[in-house]
C-alpha cells in the first residue's frame, strides 16, 4: 500500500514541480515586463516562446506519447494561423471587442486545426514508423503550398476566392478588401496576441497534456506506444486512441498557429515549412521525448538564444550549435542520465533509495 | 454446455496450411495443454482464438458466443485473455500501470473527465488502484508496483502478463509457454501459480507448453499438434505414452 501511494504521490509531485516552473516563469517575466527594464529585443519574444513551447509539447504527444513521429506539425499551425486570420479580418468590424473576438479566432483556428488532424489521421492509421513520417512531411508541404496560391478576399457581393492572381483581379470589385493575397499571406491582422493570453494557452496545454498522460486515456496510449499487438489484445481499441491524441495535438498546434497569426503584421505560409516542423521536433527530442517539462523548457532556451548570442555576433550560430550538442548528449545519453540520476539520488539521501521509477518522470 | 467449442478451425498461409481442422471442446474450470513439435501450430491456434489471425475455415463459440473472425478487441471483451510465448509487457510503464491497463474496458470514465479532473475521475482510479494491487498481491508482486516493467526479472514478467491478463476478467485464459526459460523451481512454482489460479479465480485455462513436467503436473487433457493436424488427444498420461506421440517428437 506505501508504495502504491508513493508511486501517485510521485506522479503528482512531478506535475507540481512542473507547474511551478512554469509559475515561476510567468511571474517573473511578467515582473520584468511590467517593470519596464525589459528590453525591446526580449518583450518582442515573449509570445514567440510561448507559441512555439505550445507546438513542442503538442507534438511531444504525438512523438513521445503515442509513438509516431511526424513531421508535418507546422502545417498545422498553418492552418490555425490561417483560419483565424480570416476570422478575424472579416469580423474586425462585427465584433469590436478584442478580447471576445480573439477568444473566438483561438476557437476557429484550433478547431480548424483539429478537424484536419483528424482527417490526415485516417489514412495515417494504416501506417507505421517512415512512412507515417512521410505522409505528415507530404501533408505539411501541401498545406503550405496550397495557402501558397490561395487569394481570398471580401467586398459587397460577398467573400471572393481564387487560385492565381489574374483571375483573382477579375472577381474582385476594386473597393474590396483582400484578405489573403497569395504567396504575400496575410497582411493588418489585428494584433491581440497578448503575453498573458498566450501563457495562459502554454499553461492549459502543459495541464491537458500532463492529465492526458496521468489517465486511462494515456496509459492506454502508451501501451499502444510501447506494444500494439500486446495492447489489442488486452482490449484496447487502438485506432480510437491514435485519433484521439492526433486531433488533440493538432488542436494545441491550430491554437500555437493563432498566437502566431496575431502576433505579427503580416505573415505567410512560407513560415510553416518544413523547416518549421523540424525546428519544433528538435524542441521536442532535445527536451527529452516524452517528457512534457523537458518540452517547453528546450523550446524556451533554443528559441531566445539566438537573441541572446547577439552580443557575440558572428559566433552567434557556433555557440546555438554546441548548445544543441551538449543539450542532446544530456537527455539521450545513458551514460549521463546515470550520472545525472545518482546525483539527484546523492542530493536527497534521506530519501528511501530510489528504484528505477525514472520512466514515468513527465 | 462446454466453454470453449472450436469446430473445423483451420487456416492456410499460402500454400500452407498452417492449422487445419482443429478441433476442441473445454468444459469450465479445466486445465487443457496443447503441446507439439516446434512449428506444429501451437501459437497460431492461440492467435486465430485472440483474433490477431482470421480463421480461413471453422468456427468457434464461446459460451455459445460465435467469436470466429472478431476482431482483437471484441474477442478480448468477450472473456479470452492470453500472455505471449516473447513476454510483451508494456515496457516503459510501471507495473502497477500494466495491470491497470488490463483493467482498462472496466474503466468507466471518459476522456474529457480524465483530463478535467472530475470526480469520476478519482473514484474510479481509487476503485481500479486497489483492485490492481489486490491481483498483485496474489503474484507477489506488489514490492514491485512502482518498478518499470522492464526492469522485472525473468520470472516475474511471467508472472506480470498473468496478472495482465487475468485484470481482463477473463473467462478463457490462454497461456503461450509460461514456464519457457524457467528453471526447474521456478517452473515449480509456476505450475503452483497456474493451479492457484484455476481454483481462486475459478479460470479455466488452455495452455501451450514445451516442459512435458509441467504439462504431466498440471494439466488433465491435452491435445497434440504436428504439422498443423490433431496427433492425439486424450488423458494427458495416456497421450505422453502414445508410441504416435513419442514418434513426432524424437523421430523414428
Amino acid at each position: 500500500m506505501f508504495k502504491q501511494k508513493k508511486s501517485i504521490a510521485k506522479a503528482t509531485k512531478n506535475n507540481f514541480i512542473t507547474y511551478g516552473i512554469l509559475a515561476v516563469m510567468f511571474a517573473g517575466s511578467l515582473i520584468w515586463l511590467e517593470s519596464g527594464a525589459m528590453p525591446r529585443q526580449f518583450t518582442k519574444l515573449l509570445v514567440p516562446l510561448c507559441t512555439y513551447s505550445i507546438a513542442a509539447v503538442s507534438l511531444n504527444l504525438v512523438v513521445g506519447v503515442l509513438g509516431d513521429l511526424s513531421l508535418g506539425h507546422a502545417g498545422f499551425m498553418c492552418i490555425g494561423a490561417y483560419s483565424s486570420a480570416v476570422f478575424t479580418n472579416i469580423f474586425a468590424d462585427v465584433i469590436t471587442n478584442d478580447l471576445l473576438r480573439f477568444f473566438i479566432a483561438l476557437l476557429v483556428g484550433g478547431i480548424f486545426a483539429a478537424v484536419f488532424g483528424f482527417l490526415i489521421c485516417i489514412p495515417v492509421l494504416r501506417l507505421k514508423g517512415d512512412y507515417l513520417a512521410i505522409v505528415t512531411l507530404a501533408f505539411g508541404e501541401i498545406i503550405k503550398n496550397i495557402f501558397n496560391i490561395v487569394y481570398l478576399g471580401i467586398d459587397k457581393s460577398g467573400l471572393k476566392i481564387a487560385i492565381n492572381s489574374s483571375k483573382y483581379t477579375e472577381i474582385m470589385s476594386a473597393d474590396g478588401k483582400t484578405i489573403i493575397n497569395g504567396a504575400m499571406g496575410i497582411t493588418g491582422t489585428s494584433r491581440d496576441s497578448t503575453f498573458i493570453i498566450a501563457f495562459v494557452i502554454l499553461f492549459i496545454t502543459v495541464a491537458v497534456s500532463l492529465n492526458l498522460i496521468n489517465s486511462r486515456t494515456g496509459r492506454a496510449v502508451m501501451a499502444v506506444r510501447d506494444d500494439r499487438i500486446a495492447a489489442q489484445t488486452i482490449g484496447i481499441n487502438i485506432p480510437k486512441y491514435k485519433l484521439l491524441v492526433f486531433t488533440i495535438a493538432s488542436f494545441f498546434a491550430g491554437l500555437a498557429g493563432v498566437l502566431y497569426a496575431h502576433n505579427l503584421n503580416s505573415f505567410s505560409a512560407g513560415a510553416f515549412d518544413y523547416n518549421a516542423s523540424i525546428l519544433i521536433l528538435v524542441y521536442v527530442v532535445l527536451g527529452g521525448i516524452g517528457n512534457i517539462r523537458g518540452s517547453f523548457i528546450a523550446a524556451i532556451i533554443l528559441y531566445a538564444l539566438p537573441e541572446i548570442l547577439r552580443s557575440v555576433g558572428e559566433y552567434r550560430m557556433l555557440f546555438y550549435a554546441i548548445l544543441l550538442i551538449v543539450m542532446m548528449i544530456v537527455n539521450n545519453n545513458d551514460t549521463i542520465i546515470d550520472m545525472r540520476k545518482k546525483l539527484v539520488a546523492k542530493l536527497k539521501k534521506n530519501k528511501h533509495k530510489t528504484t528505477a521509477n525514472e520512466g514515468g518522470d513527465i | 454446455m462446454a466453454l470453449l467449442e472450436v469446430k473445423n478451425l483451420g487456416i492456410v498461409f499460402g500454400g500452407l496450411h498452417a492449422v487445419e481442422g482443429f478441433n476442441l471442446t473445454l468444459e469450465k474450470g479445466s486445465l487443457y495443454g496443447l503441446i507439439g513439435p516446434n512449428g506444429a501450430g501451437k501459437t497460431t491456434i492461440f492467435n486465430l482464438l485472440t483474433g490477431v489471425y482470421k480463421p480461413t475455415s471453422g468456427t468457434f463459440t464461446l459460451d455459445g458466443v460465435k467469436l470466429a473472425g472478431k476482431n482483437p478487441v471484441e474477442i478480448s471483451k468477450a472473456g479470452i485473455a492470453r500472455t505471449f510465448q516473447n513476454i510483451r509487457l508494456f515496457k516503459n510503464l510501471s507495473v502497477l500501470d500494466n495491470v491497470k491497463l488490463g483493467l482498462h474496458n472496466q474503466m468507466k470514465y471518459s476522456t474529457a473527465e480524465g483530463i478535467l479532473r472530475l470526480p469520476r475521475f478519482f473514484s474510479t482510479e481509487k476503485k481500479m488502484n486497489e483492485k490492481a494491487m489486490e491481483l498483485l498481491k496474489v503474484f507477489d508482486l506488489e514490492n514491485e508496483a512502482t518498478t518499470l516493467a522492464d526492469n522485472l526479472p525473468y520470472g516475474k514478467q511471467r508472472k506480470l502478463e498473468i496478472a495482465r491478463a487475468l485484470a481482463t476478467n477473463p473467462k478463457l485464459l490462454l497461456l503461450d509457454e509460461p514456464a519457457a526459460g524457467m528453471n526447474p523451481s521456478e517452473t515449480q512454482e509456476l505450475m503452483d501459480t497456474i493451479r492457484f489460479v484455476r481454483d481462486e479465480f475459478d479460470m479455466t485455462i488452455l495452455l501451450i507448453e514445451h516442459d512435458m513436467k509441467l504439462v504431466s503436473g498440471i494439466c488433465e487433457e491435452v491435445t497434440v499438434l504436428n504439422f498443423g493436424q490433431e496427433l492425439a488427444q486424450g488423458k494427458t498420461s495416456d497421450v505422453l505414452n502414445n508410441p504416435e506421440v513419442i514418434k513426432a517428437y524424437l523421430g523414428d
